[in-house]
């Protein structure tokens, strides 16, 4: 038995070896596990413009405002304007096709979906974490009625937040995010993209 | 030559000084080999670990950022790398230039640390730091450099633009480096990518936790899950235990203290690279995911700050790079742009590395400019700030005005430097 499982251990060796040949990627036997159901859900924080990722809750401008005020006013200022400590919120609305666009969540951001993540991912600084998924619709939608994107009563959830049109949206090159990947079909050449 | 003092520089010079005293270091001039006195415990610790010479100084420079995460506590935008002082390709890791976004690099233990790659795949895994490291290494020679090096706008735009800049203010937001680990291809190929797959988003372990959408094309060409630069483990500013490797790619693309790599079907959007990296053109519409690195090069030496002593012999010597491939050429300009002359390449030259050039030159003590441009093995050639000016739309004086929020990446251009007669070296990019 020991020599007969010797001797198909040298044959994979051997058909790895070809496989190798023949630039095929070798097979690593027994490096990594696999990952559980549990272990994704608990590691994957990553919310694409599609949402698919979003977990159960929501939450109302109404609820946000109280978290913001809370939470994120000291750094952002009472009503989201920005102060030194972060960047402004709320406002900053203005044509982009000068030297100096305002790049402001409003008036740049592509996709609501960012804010969720980003909120969920990074803030409040040291306490990353700390905000259950309906405080972050809360806050996503207190920021979205404060900027005038959404109604103030809107529910925002799983299903509302990856419908959200953010006013900038169609202000990128290329526009559909399938056409990103291959800068050769874009006519990027050298480091610059038309 | 020598080198600007700032008083911060001079401060730290002062600094490195008194620790070397402290450690029992014995001052030049003493005629001395080792002091007599030299505690055991200084002299311990150079022989387990070295240390550079306290005559050597540079250090790598930070930049106050528009807002501190915590109150009181200032946020950097970037430490740049002393390239004036730079010898040959590979930047120690200790001067190697950093940027993580505000965040302060975590403190990791390799032996807990895991990487989970999940999403479109047959077999989501996770790996140890130990798991990785059992898989066949390879050793590549890259650059890495942040997509607003050199740019006129944004944050750092006025330093740039200063007549006074060092090569460290205006070109420090590169690097090179021997990275060393396996290839992301050989890992995708273990979890098995699925039909339908085209991106993978990468996430670092850090607070903020920075995330990157990158395109499975270019994961599966030369991305690199890497442990090692420059021949140990990495420093933790660089990523410790783990970060990816995007050869040639802005810098952003590079995450470090990687711990997932989830596999999609399209960009994710995270907010750096959806909001922070695309540039504005003037129309308003803004270009996202430009991704390459365009060719370009830099004289380190004479560079701006410095001071030639001497009318006489010099080798006018400097990097060039390009995310595109090789570097194949690399003219020198000493008149100003009026004839231009190959310059040495030497060995080893690797693709989207950092290739050293020399030209031996005489300076007969007039005013001059210097310039280098470099061509890689597509055929593309550094521009100059006028031809980059034509592509982008803009006029020269785009350039002039106080840092723009457009922030244009991916500058380019040609480097002038500009000898004057009592043989200062300036900047002489407007």
């Amino acid at each position: 038995m020991r020599y007969f499982n010797f001797s198909l251990a040298l044959a994979v060796v051997a058909v790895a070896g070809c496989a190798a040949a023949f630039a095929q990627a070798p097979s690593y036997a027994n490096l990594g596990r696999t990952a559980t159901k549990e272990e994704i859900q608990a590691w994957n924080q990553s919310i694409g413009p599609q949402g698919k990722e979003l977990p159960p809750g929501s939450g109302t401008a109404k609820e946000g405002e109280k978290i913001f005020t809370e939470k994120c006013a000291v750094c952002h200022g009472p009503g989201g304007e920005g102060s030194q400590l972060a960047p402004r919120l709320v406002g900053g609305r203005g044509p982009l096709n000068s030297p100096t666009p305002s790049r402001t969540l409003a008036n740049y951001w592509p996709f609501a979906t960012t804010i969720w993540d980003y909120i969920n991912r990074a803030m409040p600084p040291k306490q990353e974490g700390s905000l259950s998924a309906s405080d972050v619709y809360a806050l996503t939608a207190f920021i979205l009625v404060r900027n005038e994107i959404i109604p103030e009563t809107q529910v925002i959830d799983a299903a509302s937040l990856p419908k959200v049109k953010m006013p900038n949206r169609d202000g990128f090159t290329p526009q559909r995010l399938q056409d990103i990947h291959d800068l050769r079909a874009r006519g990027c050449t050298a480091g610059h993209c038309p | 030559m020598s080198s600007k003092q700032s008083p911060r520089r001079q401060f730290l010079k002062n600094g490195a000084a008194l620790a070397g005293f402290a450690a029992g270091a014995i001052s030049s001039g003493s005629g001395k080999l080792f002091a007599a006195d030299t505690p055991a415990a200084g002299a311990e610790a150079l022989h387990a670990y070295g240390a550079r010479s306290h005559f050597e100084d540079d250090v790598r420079m930070g930049r106050i950022a528009m807002w501190p995460v915590v109150p009181g506590v200032q946020r950097d935008y970037g430490f740049r790398s002393p390239l004036q002082d730079s010898i040959g390709i590979i930047t120690p890791a200790p001067l190697h230039f950093i940027i993580s976004h505000g965040h302060e690099p975590p403190d990791i233990n390799p032996r807990e640390h895991r990487v989970m790659i999940h999403g479109m795949v047959d077999r989501p895994l996770i790996f140890t730091l130990d798991e990785i490291k059992r898989l066949p290494s390879l050793s590549r020679l890259h650059f890495l450099e942040c997509h607003g090096n050199s740019a006129t706008s944004g944050p750092t735009g006025d330093p740039r633009k200063a007549p006074n800049a060092t090569v460290q203010e205006t070109h420090g937001l590169t690097s090179c480096s021997i990275w060393t680990g396996v290839p992301l291809s050989v890992l995708l190929s273990q979890v098995g990518v699925q039909k339908g797959a085209s991106w993978i988003v990468a996430e670092g372990t850090e607070e903020g936790k920075h995330t990157k959408s990158i395109p499975l094309e270019k994961a599966m060409d030369d991305c690199l899950l890497v442990y090692g630069q420059n021949g140990e483990a990495l420093r933790p500013e660089q990523g410790y235990p783990l970060r990816l490797l995007v050869p040639g790619w802005q810098g952003i693309n590079n995450v470090k203290w990687l711990r997932r790599i989830y596999v999609v079907d399209q960009p994710y959007m995270g907010m750096m690279e959806s909001t922070k990296y695309p540039s504005v053109r003037l129309d308003g519409k803004s270009r996202w995911f430009e991704s390459e690195m365009g060719p370009k090069s830099v004289i380190t030496r004479p560079s701006g700050g410095q001071q030639l002593s001497a009318r006489g012999f010099y080798e006018i010597t400097g990097l060039a790079w390009s995310g595109g491939g090789a570097i194949r050429r690399v003219e020198v300009s000493a008149d100003g742009g009026r004839t231009w002359k190959d310059a040495q390449l030497q060995e080893p030259i690797a693709r989207k590395a950092h290739t050293r050039f020399g030209l031996p030159w005489t300076w007969n003590g007039e005013e001059t400019v210097l310039q280098s441009r470099c061509t890689d093995d597509q055929g593309h050639v550094q521009p100059t700030l006028a031809e980059l000016a034509k592509f982008w739309g803009v006029d020269m004086d785009y350039f002039r005005l106080p840092p723009t929020t457009a922030d244009m990446g991916n500058l380019n251009a040609i480097q002038p430097w500009r000898v004057s007669r009592d043989g200062s070296v300036s900047n002489a990019l407007l």
